[in-house]
């Protein structure tokens, strides 16, 4: 009945082997990554997404099979996907994070970055004055399950102790962990909540600052103001920081949506939230080391120096990471 | 209005046209409410199992060192569930597939608006916001609920909160999470889909010979129609569809002749003639279209 076949169905049966054939592809790199194809069928891909394109297109033009155009629809669509979307390999992808996105990220946000840190450092300064002059206060700023006790009725001894023995060894861990899970959910509301005009970032800027001034002062009442800092700065500087960077993340995407210029709310808002994205998986990261060393590190080294050191130091190399300027290499135009 | 109408027009709200580097547009379909709940359901109940087998197994591990020297057990106890809690839906989408587990059984992906890459940015920055949109009211009022401890007006307001939230999807035309919004991302659907025979590729039209006039009855929304019934193959419809085509075009039905056989044959008829005005620049939309 060879005579009788319509030239739309002709056309389909020259081509399905191609389209089956590019399906069997995709399905294959869907399924067990690129690496699984060999270099034949990797180059054989953008040749058949090319042949499927134009195939739709013809089809759109002369077939009035409706299951033949959604079954292109489908397949152009998902190659569309593989050869337009597919990003470097993962390795390649951390290296350049590590080498030149985070940082590139993270000096972005440069300027909210520092209206954070100052409206952390007003909270803080604030809160030590206000704490100072009517202790009772302080528990207006601080929660009782994160002081643990460091609270302007303490006395000398169980403040001077908390700062130099922590206690039972077995409590650290979980008091560690759980303070991570706290921050961590400080730094992912103060980045999510921007969008609000930037409020409810600034809201969380102050309440963190506020309760370090307010411990701060507790302590500095008693006279151990240098040992207190000394003592949470040593995971306090990373905590702190990437708290800080959050909430200039936070900002960024607020200030956008509050004035996006000469685009869309919609637009500028998703283009802020895209270059954020990076500088919040490092903030994260930042997070888990800031969390490991306080773990770890807090109560094993006693020394005043020792603290001030690293606290100091892991600072420095923080600051110097972002924002002191480095080579361009090769990978400057790899995207994540 | 018919039933068709009605799944068609819906069907065209959910269109969009991306258009290819190479010039076609890929007509891509988005995502509906229900595939995406369904996404989603199906997702934080596989999260929630792998939590809970986590939590489980560290609870089952520092129970068996009965609280000595177990502080490295609650980190890795924290941290596991800080990952498995927000890198699950990050990890997933950071494969070459860009879907979670729901996604793909649900055929969805993750994509950008503008049709560039889908960069690990937008991926990370789209999940952040679930925190604030279902994770963390969630987990408050969970915790809130099993301690007794909160009053009905916070709950209601956290109620409020996540319900906004949950159904913003639903009041934008492309099915926007707050996450889609802030990271330029929607969620479009490429389901697997295989290649259904022609059905104009079938040889007892021959027996069945129909003239000009009875083959202009119809358009190509009336042929999309045929089409669907031949291949859902439902009886009761097929003997409808083929009376009343046989009532419109005055076909004297021969002996022995089969419902489906009469509408296979039709439909091949139909489209050659369709097909072949097409190509002679001639789209007649329906039977109403005259030109």
């Amino acid at each position: 009945m060879a005579a009788l076949q319509l030239k739309s169905a002709k056309f389909r049966q020259e081509r399905e082997h191609d389209w089956s054939r590019l399906s069997g592809l995709l399905e294959k790199v869907e399924t067990r990554g690129a690496r699984s194809l060999t270099d034949e069928q990797l180059l054989a891909i953008p040749v058949l997404y090319r042949s499927a394109l134009s195939s739709l297109s013809v089809a759109r033009a002369t077939s009035l099979d409706q299951s033949l155009i959604e079954y292109l629809e489908g397949l152009c669509a998902r190659a569309y996907f593989l050869v337009y979307g597919t990003r470097p390999w993962i390795a390649q992808r951390l290296a350049h994070f590590f080498t030149t996105g985070w940082s590139q990220a993270v000096k972005s946000i440069w300027k909210e970055t520092l209206a954070a840190a100052l409206i952390t450092l007003f909270a803080v300064l604030l809160a030590y004055v206000l704490v100072s002059q009517n202790p009772d206060l302080y528990f207006s700023f601080v929660s009782p399950d994160l002081s643990q006790g460091r609270d302007p009725t303490a006395s000398y001894k169980s403040l001077h102790d908390g700062l130099y023995d922590g206690g039972p060894a077995d409590h650290l861990g979980p008091f560690a962990a759980s303070l991570f899970q706290h921050n961590a959910q400080i730094s992912l509301f103060c980045f999510a909540l921007g969008f609000a005009f930037c409020v409810p970032t600034a809201m969380l800027l102050i309440q963190n600052g506020a309760m370090l001034g307010a411990m701060l002062a507790v302590f500095a009442a008693k006279g151990l103001g240098w040992n207190f800092a000394g003592w949470i700065m040593i995971h306090g500087v990373t905590e702190l920081y990437a708290i800080i960077l959050a909430g200039g993340a936070g900002f960024k995407i607020g200030l956008a949506v509050a004035f996006p210029g000469d685009r869309t709310r919609l637009d500028a808002a998703s283009e802020a939230g895209r270059a954020c994205g990076g500088a919040m998986a490092g903030v994260v990261l930042m997070l888990l080391i800031a969390g490991i060393i306080e773990g770890f590190g807090r109560q094993l080294i006693t020394s005043d120096v020792a603290r001030y050191a690293i606290g100091i130091g892991s600072g420095v190399l923080w600051l110097s990471y972002f924002y002191l300027p480095r080579p361009r290499k090769g990978l400057a135009n790899v995207r994540l | 209005m018919s039933a068709y109408d009605v799944t068609a027009r819906s069907e065209a709200a959910l269109r969009r046209s991306l258009i290819t580097p190479e010039g076609i547009d890929l007509n891509l379909r988005i995502g509906d409410a229900g595939q995406r709940i369904g996404a989603f359901v199906i997702d934080w109940v596989l999260q929630m199992v792998c939590i809970g087998l986590f939590l489980v197994a560290v609870g089952w591990t520092l129970g068996a060192m009965g609280g000595k020297n177990d502080g490295h057990i609650w980190i890795i106890g924290f941290l596991g569930f800080f990952i498995l809690s927000n890198g699950w839906f990050v990890g997933f989408e950071l494969s070459p597939r860009a879907a979670t587990i729901g996604k793909r059984i649900m055929g969805l992906r993750v994509a950008a608006r503008d049709g560039g890459r889908l960069t690990a940015e937008a991926v990370v920055a789209r999940n952040i916001m679930r925190e604030i949109e279902f994770a963390a009211p969630v987990k408050f009022m969970i915790i809130a609920a099993a301690s007794g401890g909160s009053d009905g007006l916070t709950m209601l307001f956290m109620g409020i909160w996540t319900g906004i939230f949950l159904f913003f999807p639903l009041f934008n035309k492309d099915r926007l999470r707050a996450g889609d919004l802030i990271a330029g991302t929607w969620v479009v659907r490429t389901p697997k889909r295989s290649l259904l025979p022609d059905l104009s590729d079938n040889h007892a039209s021959g027996q069945f010979k129909f003239t000009d006039l009875q083959l202009s009855a119809y358009g190509i929304k009336e042929l999309h129609v045929l089409e669907q019934v031949l291949r859902t193959r439902d009886r009761k419809t097929m003997v409808a569809v083929a009376a009343r085509i046989r009532r419109k075009i005055d076909w004297t039905p021969e002996e022995h002749e089969s419902d489906e056989q009469f509408l296979q044959a039709y439909y091949a008829g139909l489209r050659a003639r369709l097909e072949q005005r097409m190509l002679f620049g001639h789209r007649r939309k329906d039977k109403f279209d005259t030109a």
